[in-house]
């Protein structure tokens, strides 16, 4: 093998339940590499019983996010050319959620809290009547499509102070999508919506520092979803109705 | 008492509070000019019903405002939950109203304008 540079990674090992410790790896650099490659790599080569999720490489599923150099990022997307620091970097399961294992985190409190937030269809019509057209343009619409490419990677959630602080705030996912699901001209019960969002740990909690937008690797924008959701609680509150 | 009145209890304390301290700033400024003695401020506050209630619902949006924040900081930044942070909370926003009844009662009550 030709001499090859290598890059040296330091991954973060076990549960809370086991104990935790860095490990350091030593991994060979490739061009246009990403940093789930990395991990792959290590697994693949050095240590079989590394744990980690991926399933589809290339940022539709939303399973591989980890903290990269302390941020939460979508590792199948991150190049390491992006976050390599002297040659080094630090790999660490997604914070704010209990770590199974290595890098593989429960994902059970993220989806609970999106439950908690009503952001299920609430259906207006039965199954046999006709489909109602939708129109595209319609400026509730526009709203509603603006969260709707979320694949749930919980890379928001990581990076909120507010869900580090307090265990009952839903989170910015959950909350974009309510607002997603407020806005659907096809959703029978808003109420709801805005009765769940304003309990304990809802969207009253957020304090519009916006991690979340910022860090969304795919540009989307839970800071105004939420912002979106205080603005209908509180029309209802001065008789606007829902 | 609900998550979501205490967040338009804090935003409303905040909007009445806005022109008070507006008021308080401008009036300050413009009475000084000149130069001003403690007793020709409180020759000019004492029996004033007018002042009274400004510095009275002052104090009370104050409060009340002042309070709401540094609950939410005392359960994110402290912990507290449930019991203990409404009684801390609760005991803040009695001492600030204390406090600040106390001083309006002093500059307001008695004397004659
Ligand atoms: S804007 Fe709200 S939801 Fe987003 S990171 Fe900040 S506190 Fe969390
Ligand atoms: S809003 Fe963005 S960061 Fe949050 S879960 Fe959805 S895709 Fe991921
Ligand atoms: S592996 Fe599917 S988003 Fe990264």
């Amino acid at each position: 093998m030709s001499h090859r540079e290598t890059i040296t990674v330091t991954v973060q090992r076990g549960s809370a339940a086991t104990g935790q410790h860095m490990q350091e790896f030593q991994v060979p650099a490739y061009e246009s590499q990403t940093v789930l490659d990395v991990v792959s790599w290590i697994q693949q080569n050095t240590d079989p019983t590394l744990t980690y999720r991926f399933a589809c490489r290339v940022g539709m599923c939303g399973s591989c996010a980890m903290m990269v150099n302390g941020v939460p990022r979508w590792t199948c997307r991150t190049h390491v050319k992006k976050v390599l620091k002297d040659q080094r970097i630090d790999i660490a399961p997604l914070r704010n959620l209990p770590v199974l294992k290595d890098l593989a985190v429960d994902m059970d409190p993220f989806f609970d809290k999106w439950v908690a937030a009503e952001g299920r269809h609430h259906p207006s019509i039965g199954r046999d009547a006709p489909i109602p057209a939708i129109n595209p343009e319609a400026a509730a619409r526009q709203v509603a499509s603006a969260g709707i490419e979320c694949i749930n990677c919980s890379i928001c959630y990581a990076a909120c102070d507010t869900v580090a602080n307090d265990p009952d705030y839903l989170g910015p996912a959950a909350l974009q999508r309510a607002w997603t699901v407020y806005n659907d001209a096809k959703d029978a019960d808003r109420g709801a919506i805005l009765d769940a969002v304003s309990g304990k740990g809802g969207c009253h909690s957020c304090h519009s520092m916006g991690s979340c937008t910022a860090y969304c690797p795919n540009g989307l924008d839970p800071l105004s979803a939420i912002a979106g959701l205080k603005r209908a609680t509180t029309r209802r509150f001065f008789g606007g109705g829902a | 008492m609900t998550p979501f009145h205490l967040y338009m209890a804090q935003r409303l304390s905040a909007l009445v509070m806005a022109p008070f301290v507006l008021v308080h700033l401008g009036v300050m400024i413009y009475a000084i000019q000149g130069g001003l003695t403690a007793a020709e401020i409180l020759g000019r506050t004492q029996g004033s019903l007018f002042w009274f209630l400004f510095y009275g619902m002052f104090v009370i949006a104050v409060a009340l405002h002042a309070a709401l924040g540094l609950r939410v900081i005392l359960a994110e930044w402290a912990g507290l939950r449930g019991g203990v942070l409404n009684g801390v909370s609760t005991a803040i926003g009695l001492g600030l109203l204390g406090l600040g009844a106390h001083a309006v009662w002093a500059v307001t009550a008695g004397g004659g304008a």
